[in-house]
């Protein structure tokens, strides 16, 4: 296999495998979150559990003083990360292309050197949070070998399509190939393990809040 | 086309050229061309000069299998009058469909003989791809492609693939590839192979090739068997279009006004980031333009597979299969795994609380009271 087939293998049927277990994988999870159900609640409503929740969907974006100042580093450092990974996943114009191509819709792009810098800032911030993570004792200790896969799964693919767009290290055809590979590891690792927060960190806001607004009580 | 006896005397390419009335500036100027397209030093100039001078012209043969003769077209379509057709000429070109005016017996009879009088010194030219599901798919006077070329390949000093079916299969082989063609680094392992790929090459590099093998010997080859001289930058790091693309500006269709502002192609299919290529740079037509500068995208004509790239008009990055489609699926079955595991949390939930057993107080009275 040369460098062309491994692309057109990796663009080809190990994408539309890849594709399958990830939308699988996350309808299941969602599917089998939401049937789980809860037992009805027979008690007066205190108040509007919807308004609740919405509020506390919105309310947990911002932090308390003691929390930011506990854990700056997690938080500052997090966001940093996370406004990184939309920009690159969601606005490098290649990538538009490929949403367009499997959703049917597209959307503008921003210019490449700015999501480069982004790419860039992401990839430190990156770092940043697993040294942070091997360094301090609480957090090393609470670590599972399920929060590496997911930090290594999140990294590799920056790392490689950031090489792919510079030409680093082997052609750019190689280099593709690998990004779109190591892309494909993180849709099909993705609904089983935490990254699958992507989808549910809205809607377990949704639930705490609602269930406090439901008693009337500001989450 | 040359079927002259054996001279006891065989002429320099130099002395060749000069019967032929090319000047010494003239040839100093291919020469220096010939330096610049192959990445060398000036001062390497006179040093080509001085070999090519100096090279006895070779015997070639070229053997045309699976191909639509564009790999020709282009070498005699070459600007005229193109001291690449004269270098050319230099060369002993003893074997060409195309181009030898003899035809049957005779035609074959010239091949015979040169790979006989020189054999292990002759330059081997092979274009178009080898057919080996059947061999009646392409023969030429009875002889199939593969036959040919495993007796010509036997006496060859070099093998020249000339085009993309020769160098990896090229049209013929894209799928479904009904004559399982393959190509020359497929069937011949033990003589060096010089890829020249491209649907056609570029006449310059053809024979620059040839003039690199004359004079230095084999060139530097890549990991698809191409000299680096010539394949060894993307279009994409050429292109003059690139500051368009670095400023996240593209033609969204061809005549749009981002089309009619010269802006990046890579939406519209472009293949020029992962084609490697000298025609953003030695171009075409007389050094005139290349596709891009006409407004069409890169087709990636000089890679392996290039038909089967997931389609001339669709950008680099998009998946090639029905991504869409899979992914509804996918979430087809998503749902039906789902309410499977659904309906068995509900049986388990519903079980533990039919088995679940009550206490009355008066059994909490004896327990307590015992």
């Amino acid at each position: 296999m040369n460098e062309v087939d491994f692309l057109l293998w990796v663009k080809g049927s190990a994408f539309n495998i890849a594709l399958f277990i990830f939308m699988a994988g996350l309808v299941l999870r969602l599917f089998e979150i939401l049937s789980l159900g809860r037992k009805v609640n027979y008690a007066v409503p205190k108040g509007d559990p919807m308004q609740g929740g919405l509020r506390e969907i919105f309310r947990r974006f911002g932090t308390d003083k003691a929390t930011f100042q506990r854990s700056m580093i997690t938080i500052v450092v997090g966001y940093v990360f996370h406004i990184g990974l939309f920009v690159v996943i969601f606005l490098l114009a290649a990538h538009v292309e490929v949403f367009k191509s499997v959703m049917g819709f597209g959307w503008p792009n921003l210019s490449t050197p700015v999501v480069d810098a982004f790419a860039v800032v992401t990839m430190i911030a990156l770092v940043v949070v697993l040294i942070h993570r091997l360094q301090h004792p609480v957090k090393r200790f609470l670590s599972s070998p399920g929060d590496y896969v997911a930090w290594a799964v999140t990294f590799v693919p920056l790392l490689t399509g950031y090489m792919a767009y510079h030409h680093l290290l082997l052609s750019p055809q190689m280099m593709l190939g690998l990004h779109i590979l190591s892309v494909e590891v993180l849709l099909i690792v993705f609904p089983f393990t935490k990254l699958m927060h992507t989808f549910t960190v809205f809607l377990s806001r949704w639930y705490n809040g609602a269930s406090m607004g439901l008693r009337g009580v500001k989450s | 086309m040359r079927m002259q006896s054996p001279n006891p005397y065989e002429p320099t390419l130099g002395e060749h050229l000069r019967s032929q009335g090319i000047s010494r500036r003239g040839f100093l100027k291919f020469c220096g061309l010939l330096a610049s397209s192959m990445a060398l030093a000036p001062a390497m100039i006179p040093k080509i000069a001085a070999a090519l001078e100096q090279a006895k012209r070779p015997s070639v043969i070229w053997l045309s299998f699976q191909e639509c003769t564009g790999c020709t077209e282009s070498l005699t379509r070459s600007h005229s009058p193109s001291l690449e057709g004269l270098v050319f000429d230099a060369i002993s070109l003893d074997y060409h469909h195309t181009l030898q005016a003899a035809s049957g017996d005779a035609a074959e009879h010239a091949r015979e003989e040169a790979m006989k009088e020189h054999y292990g010194k002759y330059v081997l030219v092979v274009d178009g791809s080898i057919p080996l599901d059947n061999p009646g798919y392409s023969t030429i006077a009875g002889i199939s492609n593969l036959d040919m070329l495993k007796e010509a390949a036997a006496g060859a000093a070099a093998i020249i693939a000339v085009g993309t079916c020769a160098a990896y299969g090229g049209l013929p082989k894209a799928d479904p590839n009904p004559t399982g063609a393959v190509s020359v680094s497929d069937i011949i392992k033990d003589k060096p192979i010089i890829n020249v790929p491209g649907c056609p090459p570029i006449p310059m590099v053809i024979t620059g090739v040839i003039a690199h093998f004359l004079t230095f010997g084999l060139p530097e080859l890549d990991s698809l068997g191409r000299p680096k001289a010539f394949y060894g930058q993307s279009i994409h790091d050429r292109c003059y279009r690139r500051p368009f693309y670095e400023r996240g500006l593209f033609a969204e269709t061809f005549d749009d006004e981002g089309a009619k502002a010269g802006w990046c192609l890579y939406k519209l299919g472009c293949k020029g980031p992962v084609t490697y290529n000298a025609c953003a740079t030695t171009k075409w037509n007389d050094g005139t333009s290349f596709p891009i500068e006409s407004g069409h995208g890169c087709i990636g004509c000089s890679e392996p597979n290039f038909w089967d790239f997931g389609g001339f008009y669709k950008a680099i990055s998009i998946p090639t299969g029905a991504s869409g489609k899979n992914a509804v699926y996918a979430a087809a079955a998503g749902i039906a795994a789902g309410v499977a595991i659904g309906a068995m949390n509900k049986k388990s939930k519903a079980e533990a609380a039919s088995s679940h057993q009550t206490v009355t107080v008066e059994e909490l009275n004896q327990e307590s009271g015992s």
